[in-house]
């Protein structure tokens, strides 16, 4: 049984569609909006909560052009690479700090 | 003024006036590597509080590694505790739950989790094992006229340093520096107070676990953000009115200068490091000082504070957090792959 499915509804077609992320909760939902509303072909993408007892989020997403299945995949590797980048610039600044540091001692 | 008005949320006496402005995202995609910086600003010497800025970014990305940081990085607590005597005058049930709480200087990353939570049977790769054995007796040459209890008593009183490793499986072999890799982090948080006759005798086992099921499991005394505060004087504040407008901000954030050397008339107000002002707005408390500064905040300047609890230093935690949301990304990625089939 996997993590993720879809909501199956009436209101669900190719371009709008309802994910169930299982046992995630508003970390991964609200960061994952965030991304996904900065996509241009994206006319409405929000996150939602059923049932706190229930531990899953809801993310719907509705497409003006394009699958919204295709939607979710580039937000979801989008957020990777903004991941990427936030730890490379995280070591490099830290890196960057301990030197400068270093120095201070040295100089002293 | 103008131009830079839109990254900043204005804090007026009654209301924020563009907040409208504000809640707008000013980001994309495209320029997230170009625009999203990282500066470290303090670190403390023992490497548990770490002070660093999260420039461009959205609040949300700051929010999820908040949360990521205080419910989903895992670290190893006592989990289970199996107790042959316990004569003091704590309970059992509330003993098992202090001693869960105490931090352990354990790497949880060289830890799996624990494949079978109900069962006792524990294995070397997910497990760790402690014994607490401690008796209190009279201490025969407790000086004659004392009355204090660390004289008269011996093992008054149970701290955490009593807490031994006990090796299990191969562990002798893997961890030769055992005890103090894997032993307790602090070693005077008193557990319990005992009297002569009294024992306490139990062996305990901990686990890999996440905040998200015990707050025992979380690697951090706190993590926070704030947006960075940002102060301007509208008008010049000059004399008596300077120095009680230096008393409306935290220590340091304004500073009073004479403009004339020695002349006590010619003092006047600037705005000195407004980073660590407290926000609180007191200010508005003198009709006449309020005109003359705007309290505002840099929208896409976050300082973002971590203090472990002491495993591991912050730096580390924070990389483990970023990992964590990544390897999220990953696993949705390959169940994508799975429902597109």
């Amino acid at each position: 049984m996997g993590r993720l499915a879809e909501v199956a509804s009436e209101q669900s077609s190719e371009k709008c569609k309802t994910f169930v992320f299982m046992d995630e909760g508003y970390t991964l939902g609200n960061s994952l909006v965030a991304v996904i509303t900065q996509n241009p072909d994206v006319e409405f993408c929000a996150c939602f909560v059923n049932h706190p007892a229930e531990g899953n989020i809801y993310v719907r997403i509705q497409a003006k052009t394009g699958k919204a299945i295709d939607i979710l995949r580039k937000g979801l590797q989008d957020l990777d690479k903004i991941c990427d980048h936030t730890l490379e610039t995280f070591n490099n600044a830290y890196e960057q700090f301990k030197t400068s540091k270093d120095m201070c001692v040295d100089s002293t | 003024m103008e131009g830079n008005r839109k990254s900043r949320v204005i804090l007026e006496e009654y209301s924020i006036p563009n907040a409208s402005e504000y809640t707008q995202q000013d980001w994309n995609l495209l320029n997230f590597k170009k625009e999203f910086k990282i500066q470290v600003v303090r670190e403390s010497e023992d490497e548990r509080e770490l002070e660093f800025d999260l420039i461009g970014y959205p609040v949300g990305f700051a929010n999820a590694f908040r949360r990521i940081l205080l419910s989903e990085v895992p670290t190893m607590a006592i989990e289970k505790v199996y107790i042959v005597n316990n004569t003091s005058v704590i309970q059992d049930e509330v003993l098992a739950h202090r001693l869960g709480l105490i931090p352990l200087r354990a790497d949880p990353r060289l830890f799996e989790y624990p494949s079978n939570k109900d069962e006792d049977e524990i294995s070397d790769q997910d497990s760790l094992r402690y014994e607490l054995k401690v008796s209190c007796t009279w201490n025969p040459q407790a000086p004659k006229d004392s009355r204090r209890t660390n004289d008269i008593y011996r093992n008054s009183n149970v701290y955490s340093k009593d807490i031994k490793w006990v090796p299990i499986g191969h562990q002798e072999e893997l961890y030769p520096r055992g005890a103090e890799q894997l032993g307790v982090l602090e070693k005077d948080i008193l557990i319990c107070k005992m009297r002569p006759g009294q024992e306490i005798h139990l062996f305990m086992h901990a686990v890999k676990g996440i905040g998200k099921d015990h707050a025992k499991f979380s690697p951090v005394a706190t993590a926070s953000y704030r947006l960075l505060p940002d102060i301007q004087l509208i008008k010049s504040v000059r004399g008596e009115m300077a120095d009680r407008l230096k008393n409306c901000f935290s220590v340091g954030v304004i500073e009073v200068i004479e403009t004339k050397p020695g002349d006590l008339d010619s003092r006047e107000a600037r705005v000195k490091n407004p980073r660590y002002d407290s926000c609180s707005r007191n200010v508005f408390q003198h009709e006449d000082l309020k005109g003359c500064v705007q309290l505002s905040r840099i929208q896409n300047h976050i300082i973002f504070t971590i203090e472990s609890v002491g495993t591991l230093p912050s730096s580390v935690l924070f990389v483990e957090a970023v990992k964590i949301l990544k390897g999220k990304c990953k696993t949705f990625l390959e169940e994508l792959e799975n429902i597109g089939k």
